[in-house]
C-alpha cells in the first residue's frame, strides 16, 4: 500500500458478487460506490478548477467583443483650409488607441467640402472590403484597387462589387473648426 | 565496450526510450514507393518554420508601433537575417505545396477509405491550421500590405449573418485597425496555431501508427470494411517490411531536398519586400495576398456581386464540408485512381480551376491601372485638332484607367482600340453618359466640349487606323509620351 489507501486493490478486478481476495459481497459492493463517488468528485473538481481558471481568462481574451466603443469628436482642421468643391484626406487619431499604437494610432477620412458650411466625410473603407479608396480629382471618382469598387463624388457606387455607398461619418462645424464624429471601423 | 556503449546502456536501462520508441521505428509497412514521401516532407517544412519562427521572434518586437522597423532590420541589418526571413517564407511556400500534394496523393490514391477516415479529417484539420497560420504570418509583416489584408479579413468575416460585425471586432481587436490587432495575431501566430498544428501532427502520426500505412492501390481490389483489416494484416505478413529504414529513407532523401530548396530560394529570390509602413492613413495602397491566396482574391474580386454575401461565407464552409464529407461517404470500394474517373477528373478540373485564377489574380485586371501614362502620339494618329484634343481628356478623366487603346491602358473594361467599329456617335454618348454594369455614368462629369472630345477620339478608333498605329513608322520615329493631366 503506498498511498495508505484502505482499499483491497484485487477488487478493481473483480466484479461485484466476486469475493475475490476474500473480501465479502457488500463490502466489495461499497467499495465500487465508493470508487465512483470519488471519481464523480475528481471529475467534478476537474471541471470546476477548468471553470474558475478558464473563465477570466476568456473574458479577457473575448473583450473586445462586447466593449465599449468610444466615440469622440476629432479636429482636422480650419475651413478656410478645405476650398468649396475639394475632396481632401484628413488625419485623426483613433479615440481607442493604445499607448504604443504609434504609427497606426491614426485613421484618416475623405472630407468633401459641398458648400460654405456643408462638409460630408466618407470613411476611406470601401464597402466591399475596406480596401482604401483612392480619389481620382480629374475623373471626380472614389476608386479602390482591390477588387475595381468606383464611387461617385457623393458616394454612391459608380461601379464595381460594392454593396453599398462610401460610409459616411458625421462632421460639424464649431466655430472656424470642422470636427469628424470617429465611428468604429464599418463592417459591410 | 567502450565508455559511450556503456553509457547508451545506462541510459536505456533508466529510462527505456528506445524500448518505446525501437518498435514504433521498425513497425512493418507495406511496400510504398516514391508518392508516400510528401507527408513527411509537410512535417519537415513544418519543423523548418518552428526553427526559422524561434529565430525570428529574437529580434521582431510585436509591437504595432515597432513591429515594422524590427523587420526592416531583420531584412537589411541583422548577420543572415535576409535568408532566415526568406527560409521562414519559402517555409510557408513549401508547407502550403507540400500539404496540398499529399492531400491530393492520398485523395488519389483512395487513402481516406476505411479504416483510415479520421486520418483523413484530421488531416483536413491540419490543411485549414495551415492555411490560417499563412494568412496570419502575412499579417505579421506589419506593413502597408498586412494591415489592408486585416482589414479585408475582418470585412469578410463581418459578412457572417448576425454575429458578423461581432467576428471583425474580434479580429482586429475593437473598433480600429490599432495597437490590440498586432498583438492578438502574434499570440495567434506563434503560440496558439503552432500548439494545435502539433497536436493535430502527433494524433495523424499516431492514426497513421494504428491504421497502418495504406498500401498501394491495385485496380480491382475495392476495399471491404469487414475483411479489409484482415487481409491488410496478411499483407503485411507476406511482404511488409519494417518502416526504418526500408520505407524511411525516401522521406528523408526528399525531406533533405525540401530543405535544400528552400534554403537556395530563401538565398537567391530572398524574402518578399516590406511594402510601405503600416500608417492606416497611407491612401496609396495597393493590397494583394501572398501567391498561394490570390486564387481567392481573384475569386472575391470576380464573383457575381448578388452572391457575394452567400458565397462568402457558404463558399468556404462548403469548401470544407465537402472535404469532411469524402471519406464519410466514400470510404469503401476501389481505391485506384483507374477505376474512379470521377475523383481524377475532380483533381484535373479544381487544379485547372485554381491556376487559373491564381493568374488572374496575379494580373487583377478588375483593378484600374493607376499608374497608366498619356496615350503614345503613335496610338492617337495625329498631334493637334479635335482628336488629339479628345484623347487628352479621354486619359485626364481616366478612361485609360479601365479601357485600353492598343496595349496600353487598363483591362478592367473592354479595349477601344476598334470601339468606332462598333458603336455609333449616339451609343457611345449613352453609354459614356449613362455608364453600365461596372462602368461609372459620366453625365455630370463632363461639360459638353469634353464629351465631345472624346466621342471624335472613340470615333477615329477604327479597324483601320488601329492597323496604321502597328506600323508607327508611318508617324515616324517619335512615338514618346506626351500630354500631361
Amino acid at each position: 500500500m503506498c498511498c495508505g489507501s484502505d482499499e483491497p486493490i484485487a477488487s478493481a478486478a473483480s466484479g461485484p458478487g466476486e469475493t475475490g481476495d476474500g473480501v465479502s459481497t457488500s463490502a466489495a459492493g461499497e467499495t465500487m460506490d465508493r470508487r465512483r463517488w470519488m471519481s464523480r468528485l475528481s471529475l467534478t473538481l476537474c471541471g470546476l478548477a477548468a471553470a474558475v481558471a478558464g473563465v477570466p481568462i476568456l473574458g479577457f481574451f473575448l473583450a473586445p467583443f462586447v466593449s465599449a466603443h468610444p466615440e469622440r469628436w476629432r479636429g482636422v482642421g480650419r475651413v478656410s483650409q478645405f476650398p468649396v468643391g475639394s475632396t481632401t484626406t484628413v488625419r485623426f487619431e483613433d479615440p481607442s488607441s493604445l499607448p504604443w499604437s504609434g504609427q497606426v494610432a491614426k485613421t484618416a477620412a475623405w472630407l468633401r467640402r459641398e458648400g460654405e458650411a456643408s462638409f460630408i466625410a466618407f470613411s476611406l473603407d470601401c464597402t466591399h472590403l475596406g480596401c482604401p479608396v483612392r480619389w481620382e480629382e480629374q475623373a471626380n471618382l472614389f476608386m479602390c484597387p482591390c477588387h475595381g469598387g468606383v464611387y461617385y463624388s457623393n458616394g454612391e457606387v459608380a461601379g464595381g462589387p460594392p454593396p453599398r455607398p462610401l460610409t459616411r461619418y458625421p462632421v460639424r462645424v464649431r466655430g472656424d473648426a470642422v470636427e469628424i464624429h470617429t465611428t468604429p471601423l464599418p463592417i459591410t | 565496450m567502450n565508455r559511450l556503449r556503456r553509457l547508451a546502456a545506462w541510459l536505456e536501462d533508466r529510462t527505456g526510450i528506445w524500448h518505446a520508441l525501437g518498435p514504433i521505428a521498425k513497425h512493418v509497412v507495406p511496400r510504398t514507393g516514391w508518392a508516400y514521401v510528401f507527408g513527411s516532407a509537410t512535417l519537415v517544412a513544418f519543423l523548418i518554420q518552428v526553427v526559422t519562427g524561434i529565430t525570428l521572434t529574437t529580434v521582431y518586437v510585436p509591437s504595432a508601433d515597432e513591429a515594422y522597423s524590427s523587420l526592416e532590420f531583420i531584412t537589411e541589418r541583422a548577420t543572415l537575417g535576409r535568408l532566415i526571413r526568406g527560409m521562414h517564407f519559402f517555409g510557408a511556400s513549401a508547407m502550403v505545396v507540400l500539404i496540398g500534394i499529399h492531400a491530393v496523393r492520398v485523395f488519389l490514391m483512395g487513402a481516406f477509405k476505411f479504416p483510415r477516415e479520421m486520418n483523413w479529417l484530421v488531416g483536413v484539420g491540419l490543411l485549414l491550421l495551415t492555411l490560417t497560420i499563412a494568412f496570419t504570418g502575412q499579417l505579421l509583416r506589419w506593413d502597408q500590405n498586412a494591415i489592408w489584408s486585416v482589414v479585408v479579413g475582418a470585412e469578410q468575416a463581418g459578412r457572417v449573418p448576425v454575429i458578423g460585425t461581432a467576428i471583425a471586432r474580434f479580429i482586429i481587436g475593437g473598433d480600429f485597425l490599432g495597437g490590440a490587432t498586432l498583438s492578438r495575431f502574434f499570440a495567434l501566430h506563434v503560440f496558439v496555431l503552432p500548439g494545435l498544428i502539433f497536436l493535430f501532427v502527433g494524433f495523424h502520426l499516431f492514426l497513421v501508427i494504428r491504421n497502418g500505412i495504406s498500401e498501394p492501390p491495385h485496380a480491382g481490389e475495392p476495399v471491404e470494411p469487414s475483411t479489409y483489416r484482415k487481409s491488410y494484416a496478411a499483407l503485411l505478413r507476406r511482404e511488409g517490411v519494417p518502416f526504418w529504414p526500408t520505407a524511411a529513407w525516401r522521406d528523408v532523401v526528399f525531406a533533405t531536398i525540401v530543405i535544400l530548396a528552400i534554403v537556395t530560394l530563401a538565398a537567391v529570390i530572398g524574402p518578399p519586400a516590406l511594402s510601405k509602413p503600416p500608417d492606416p492613413t497611407i491612401v496609396d495602397a495597393y493590397p494583394r495576398p501572398d501567391w498561394y491566396f490570390l486564387w481567392y482574391f481573384a475569386v472575391l474580386a470576380m464573383m457575381p456581386h448578388w452572391a457575394e454575401s452567400y458565397l462568402m461565407v457558404l463558399g468556404p464552409l462548403a469548401l470544407i464540408a465537402v472535404l469532411i464529407a469524402i471519406p464519410l461517404l466514400f470510404n469503401r470500394g476501389e481505391r485506384s485512381p483507374r477505376r474512379r474517373p470521377w475523383a481524377v477528373g475532380t483533381v484535373a478540373f479544381s487544379g485547372l480551376v485554381l491556376t487559373i485564377l491564381t493568374i488572374a489574380g496575379n494580373q487583377s485586371h478588375w483593378s484600374p491601372d493607376f499608374g497608366v501614362q498619356p496615350l503614345p502620339v503613335h496610338l492617337i494618329g495625329t498631334t493637334s485638332g479635335p482628336i488629339y484634343e479628345g484623347a487628352q481628356v479621354f486619359y485626364s478623366k481616366g478612361c485609360l484607367y479601365c479601357h485600353r487603346i492598343e496595349d496600353h491602358g487598363g483591362h478592367r473594361g473592354p479595349a477601344l482600340t476598334t470601339i468606332a467599329d462598333r458603336l455609333t456617335r449616339r451609343e457611345m454618348t449613352i453609354r459614356i453618359m449613362n455608364g453600365g454594369y461596372n462602368m461609372p455614368g459620366f453625365a455630370g462629369n463632363l461639360a459638353p466640349a469634353e464629351l465631345d472630345g472624346i466621342i471624335e477620339f472613340l470615333r477615329s478608333r477604327t479597324s483601320e487606323g488601329a492597323t496604321r498605329a502597328r506600323t508607327p513608322a508611318s508617324m515616324g520615329p517619335d512615338t514618346s509620351a506626351i500630354g500631361s493631366r
